[in-house]
């Protein structure tokens, strides 16, 4: 068996793997190492005294009860956003997909909100939903429901919920409108001749068949709702009230910028990188026996 | 088409601009890298005094950059000098002071650039309350102050009459404030009452006025071991207060930071405690009738309210490795620039910040600002009317925006009815007092 076919040169491969190893080594690598570091210093904001503390950034973070309630607060963000966007874009993608008038139409303006940045989508979010400048805001409270997010713990956290979800369902519905598309149309139509009604169509055909997409796109919705909502939580709660919307990733940029704790809030950071780690692994050993790949 | 006449104007403006700017180079400007944190309108206005700047004299070139909010320009400035590459000048918020003077190396103090470079240069100018926020404990100054603003009461004329109130006596004591809130909502007010900055129009002003403690050791200005006083029965009194007002509807919670800035203008809420820099927003947006008076006071706490506290930002130098003497010359220079009473009080009517020195405000009512303003005086009348006290010259506390936000986070739970007044207070304590403690030893030599 011939094994190097390719590369008769020895310096090759190397040289063509190295611009991917210099980015990990820049962006990922060092950045790490400097957060390791950091975490077993005590530092001040600008840099001129640092001591080394050992476990003590994390034992004060782990031993914060105001900590444990964010890791509470991020499972159910965590877990509705990715759930809802899932389901929601799951959803508008078979509706797109089905013979309809004006199918493109629906489809660019599905697409439309992951064109926007966070910040902007949560501004948006807040001129509906501001119990004083906000149009349903307001009707909620001239209806005589008490609207108000910034003084009502599940408000506010529902508000955030929906907010993350709508932004990430663009980007859901590209997906699975993709997979719906490369499912065979024989298959379902011999399961249509056969007498299988749309919804067992759907169950037992298109759904297994899409569970590659579905098991990519929930890596990637979990990965989200840990890193990329910190703009839609800081632009509409703050993460209040009290600590109500306040995520893991809010409390490491609020400890490590605003509050100028580099110590605790790199050692945040090692906690959610080991997290993640966690979370794809136990994704790619037990999820992925459940995807059939064709 | 382009003429051949033309072509010949053209390149004779093009080569009397390149003439300029070689002029210009041969000169060696000194330059000087200057980072605030103001967004437009008024960052526009902060450039034009730069542009004043330069404009009077040929020899230093200041270079404004917008950076962000203050906590970014703050985050910007800490980055860079980390770097080596700090600016010359930046300017900070009020809160980021003891962050700033625990930097040690990395600032040049105000009274020792000015003296160091021989520029005539007298702190006394400044207000008393102004002054002694930029001050070390034995009263030298650290940072040049600019942009200060104070908390002040703006309520609209029209829903006090359509209340029965009359619209040009607001009220002045708490009590009062109580019973024109409820006046306010029986006659259908929905917002009889709102309040900006929670932290600090609802503790650290309270807090002056009364000349009671926001923390032991003089605010933080005796040392780095202070600890928060805030749970003492007189703030937990003053938060019953408004949760009561809150449940009753005479107030509403308006949210963090400057959130509640935009109720007042729009006409929802007929009285706000807000910083007096909001009035130029004011002028703008709203459309009715409105009024200015000083910060309420509890007359059983106090005879007569002492001077508030300031907010807003001051300019501070920065060192570098590579710095030299004629750079802090030309800030210096700048400095006395800003510090004259015609800059200052032409900032101060431009944008309703307060004027920072005793001049320009002898200035601004020579020239009859206050007459075509009525109201404008109140902020500086109300920093300057007493002399200040250990309780009212301001706070020294480190990390004050991470002890803000975990005030406002107690308090939010206390409004939504999980904990009480004392409750709140005394979490507020005991984290706060944490932050102090790790602040305390971040910063020990």
């Amino acid at each position: 068996m011939q094994r190097r076919v390719i590369f008769d040169n020895r310096a090759l491969p190397y040289l063509l793997l190295a611009p991917q190893v210099a980015v990990t080594l820049i962006f990922f690598i060092w950045p790490a190492a400097q957060a390791l570091w950091q975490s077993v210093h005590l530092q001040d904001a600008f840099g001129l005294r640092s001591q080394f503390v050992g476990l003590e950034n994390f034992q004060a973070v782990l031993s914060d009860p105001n900590y444990l309630e964010t890791v509470k607060t991020t499972i159910v963000f965590s877990a509705s956003v990715t759930v809802l966007s899932l389901a929601s874009a799951l959803g508008l993608a078979v509706m797109a997909d089905s013979k309809i008038r004006a199918a493109s139409a629906y489809k660019t303006l599905l697409i439309w909100p992951y064109a926007l940045a966070p910040a902007v989508a949560a501004v948006l979010w807040m001129f509906i939903f501001n119990p004083d400048i906000g149009i349903l805001g307001r009707a909620l409270n001239n209806l005589g429901y008490a609207w108000d997010y910034r003084l009502n713990d599940g408000q506010a956290l529902t508000m955030v919920i929906l907010a993350a979800s709508w932004k990430q369902v663009s980007y859901n519905f590209i997906f699975f409108l993709a997979g719906l598309q490369a499912i065979p149309r024989s298959v379902l139509e011999a399961a249509s001749i056969d007498g299988a009604g749309a919804v067992r169509r759907f169950w037992t055909i298109t759904f297994p068949l899409l569970s590659p997409t579905t098991f990519f796109l929930l890596v990637v919705n979990i990965v989200y709702a840990f890193f990329e909502t910190f703009g839609t939580i800081h632009a509409l709660t703050h993460g209040g009230p009290g600590k109500a919307t306040e995520t893991l990733i809010f409390r490491v940029y609020q400890d490590g910028v605003v509050n100028h704790d580099l110590g605790g809030s790199s050692a945040q950071s090692v906690i959610l990188m080991v997290i993640v780690i966690a979370l794809t692994a136990i994704q790619f050993r037990f999820v992925e026996r459940k995807v059939h790949y064709s | 088409m382009l003429t051949r006449r033309k072509l010949a104007v053209s390149t004779a403006a093009f080569a009397l601009a390149a003439g300029f700017t070689g002029a210009a180079y041969a000169q060696q400007k000194t330059v000087v890298e200057f980072w605030h944190g103001l967004p437009q309108p008024l960052g526009g206005q902060l450039e034009q005094v730069v542009k004043g700047f330069n404009d009077s004299q040929d020899k230093i070139q200041v270079n404004p950059t917008f950076k962000g909010s203050y906590p970014e320009t703050m985050q910007a400035a800490i980055a860079a000098f980390r770097a080596g590459n700090a600016p010359h000048v930046v300017q900070m918020f009020e809160v980021g002071t003891a962050t700033m003077l625990s930097a040690g190396p990395a600032i040049k103090p105000v009274h020792q650039l000015m003296s160091e470079t021989g520029s005539g240069f007298d702190a006394a100018a400044y207000i008393p309350a102004v002054r002694g926020y930029y001050s070390s404990k034995d009263g030298k100054m650290m940072a040049l102050p600019f942009n200060s603003s104070t908390t002040i009461t703006f309520y609209n004329k029209d829903a006090f009459q359509k209340a029965g109130l009359d619209p040009n006596k607001p009220p002045a004591t708490w009590p009062e404030v109580a019973d024109a809130a409820r006046k306010l909502k029986a006659a259908g007010v929905t917002c009889p009452m709102t309040f900006s900055w929670p932290t600090w129009t609802q503790f650290e002003q309270v807090g002056a006025l009364h000349d009671k403690p926001f923390a032991s050791e003089a605010n933080g200005f005796g040392g780095l071991n202070a600890t928060l006083k805030i749970n003492d029965p007189f703030f937990v009194k003053h938060l019953q207060t408004l949760i009561d007002l809150q449940k009753e509807g005479a107030l509403r919670y308006g949210g963090r930071d400057n959130a509640a800035d935009s109720l007042f203008p729009s006409g929802e809420c007929a009285m706000i405690q807000a910083s007096s820099g909001l009035r130029g927003r004011i002028i703008k947006e709203a459309k009715f009738n409105w009024g200015a008076a000083p910060l309420p006071y509890w007359p059983d706490a106090i005879a007569s309210p002492k001077n508030s506290i300031i907010g807003g930002a001051a300019f501070w130098v920065m060192t570098s490795p590579k710095r030299t003497a004629d750079e802090y010359k030309a800030v210096a220079a700048f400095f006395s620039y800003l510090a004259r009473p015609e800059v200052d009080a032409k900032w101060h009517m431009d944008t309703g910040y307060v004027p920072v020195t005793l001049q320009g405000f002898e200035l601004a009512k020579k020239e009859g600002f206050y007459d075509k303003n009525p109201g404008a005086e109140v902020p500086a009348e109300q920093l300057t009317r007493t002399a200040t006290t250990e309780n009212t010259m301001g706070l020294r506390l480190g990390n004050l925006p991470e002890i803000r936000n975990i005030i406002q986070e107690e308090m939010e739970k206390a409004f939504q009815g999980q904990q009480t007044a004392q409750q709140a207070l005394d979490n507020a304590v005991k984290r706060g007092d944490t932050v102090l403690r790790n602040f305390e030893r971040a910063n020990k030599n």
